[in-house]
């Protein structure tokens, strides 16, 4: 502020026209600045939680990371803005000082949001396909690659490299 | 024979990829199957909107089958929905339920007097925790419930007329046909 001042009486001493231009052009700009910096300083303290030490904050972290948020589908819970899932942060750390698990917690989740609210599914009768598809995929290549080579050794092709075809480029 | 063998692995692609487009434009893929279906509502006691000294509990709702319908008035696709409310309300054969969700009661007043009261009865959950237990994430959302408290259908995000008649009319038919 002193700084604003100063520099504000000394255009003012200058140039009187343009002092009051420059003055509003400079609160503008520390306007501006103080805007974008509430929204920083906002963003920053999402929302304070009182944990009771630093092993429960970083337990809390842990488990919120690996919850998806049932709103913004590709966010965990420990990311989303979204306001529920603020609001389930809040639940968790509500049964955090009530002494749940995290297993508990999962559960509690599961049981309105279903298995979808966690990251790492389960293996089930409906989720073999997700745990199991790439190696399906895997085990088709193989089977083809393997056709392909006996059957490359029964006839007994055997591609020649041609090098010397000319072009050298 | 063997030259074909690319051209069916193309086509074997073509239909996987076929395959995800069509399931992905036959339903909303962001919407979650509720695990609650066919399952008991959860308890609620929550005050009227228009009355927060009177609060109204799944026990008082028990014996009549009804539609709950989480909505709030900052919730831009209730403002789509809501005509949709409007007309089909009186044609259900069931009462509709407004569950006002995370809002300001001033505002949900405000918004419905400026949109229409499809309601009969309207509770609201301020802070929104009644919700969680419902599994609500998001607005709109529809529960059929039916009279003995039992979660029978759940339309996640707005109710158009399509859904209203290829999918909630049949259901609520269903539940008025249970009836002794």
């Amino acid at each position: 502020m002193q700084l604003l001042r100063s520099s504000a009486a000394c255009a003012r001493t200058r140039l009187p026209t343009k002092s009051v231009r420059a003055e509003g052009a400079l609160l503008r700009i520390l306007f501006a600045a103080m805007l974008f910096f509430a929204g920083v300083m906002h963003a920053q303290a999402i929302e304070p939680m009182p944990f009771a030490n630093h092993a429960q904050e970083l337990r809390f972290q842990h488990l919120t990371e690996q919850l998806r948020c049932p709103m913004c589908q590709n966010e965990t819970l420990a990311d989303s803005n979204a306001p529920i899932a603020r609001d389930l942060r809040n639940q968790i750390f509500q049964m955090m000082q009530h002494g749940s698990s995290d297993d508990q917690i999962k559960q509690y989740l599961v049981e309105r949001y279903s298995k979808f609210v966690l990251y790492d599914p389960p293996l089930t009768a409906g989720t073999w396909l997700l745990w199991f598809g790439p190696l399906l995929f895997l085990l088709a290549g193989a089977i083809a690659v393997a056709v392909v080579i006996r059957k490359r050794d029964r006839s007994g092709a055997i591609v020649e490299p041609s090098i010397e075809n000319g072009d050298d480029w | 024979m063997s030259r074909l063998v690319p051209f069916f692995g193309f086509v074997l692609l073509v239909a996987l990829l076929g395959f995800g487009i069509w399931w992905n434009t036959g339903h909303d893929p962001s919407a979650i199957p509720s695990p609650l279906l066919d399952k008991p509502a959860p308890e609620f006691n929550l005050p009227k909107l228009y009355e927060p000294t009177a609060t109204v509990s799944k026990r008082d709702l028990l014996g009549k089958p009804y539609l709950l319908n989480v909505f709030a008035s900052w919730c831009v696709e209730c403002g789509a929905e809501h005509p949709v409310l409007q007309a089909e309300a009186p044609t259900l054969g069931v009462a509709l339920i407004g569950y006002n969700y995370k809002d300001a009661p001033d505002d949900a007043k405000a918004w419905l007097a400026e949109h229409g009261n499809p309601y009969s009865v309207l509770i609201a959950d301020v802070p929104g925790t009644t919700a969680i237990d419902f599994g609500v994430y998001g607005a709109p959302e529809s529960f059929l419930i039916d009279g003995k408290g039992v979660i029978r259908y759940k339309h996640i995000g707005p109710l158009t007329s399509d859904v209203v008649t290829s999918e909630l009319k049949p259901a609520i038919a269903v539940l008025l046909k249970e009836k002794p």
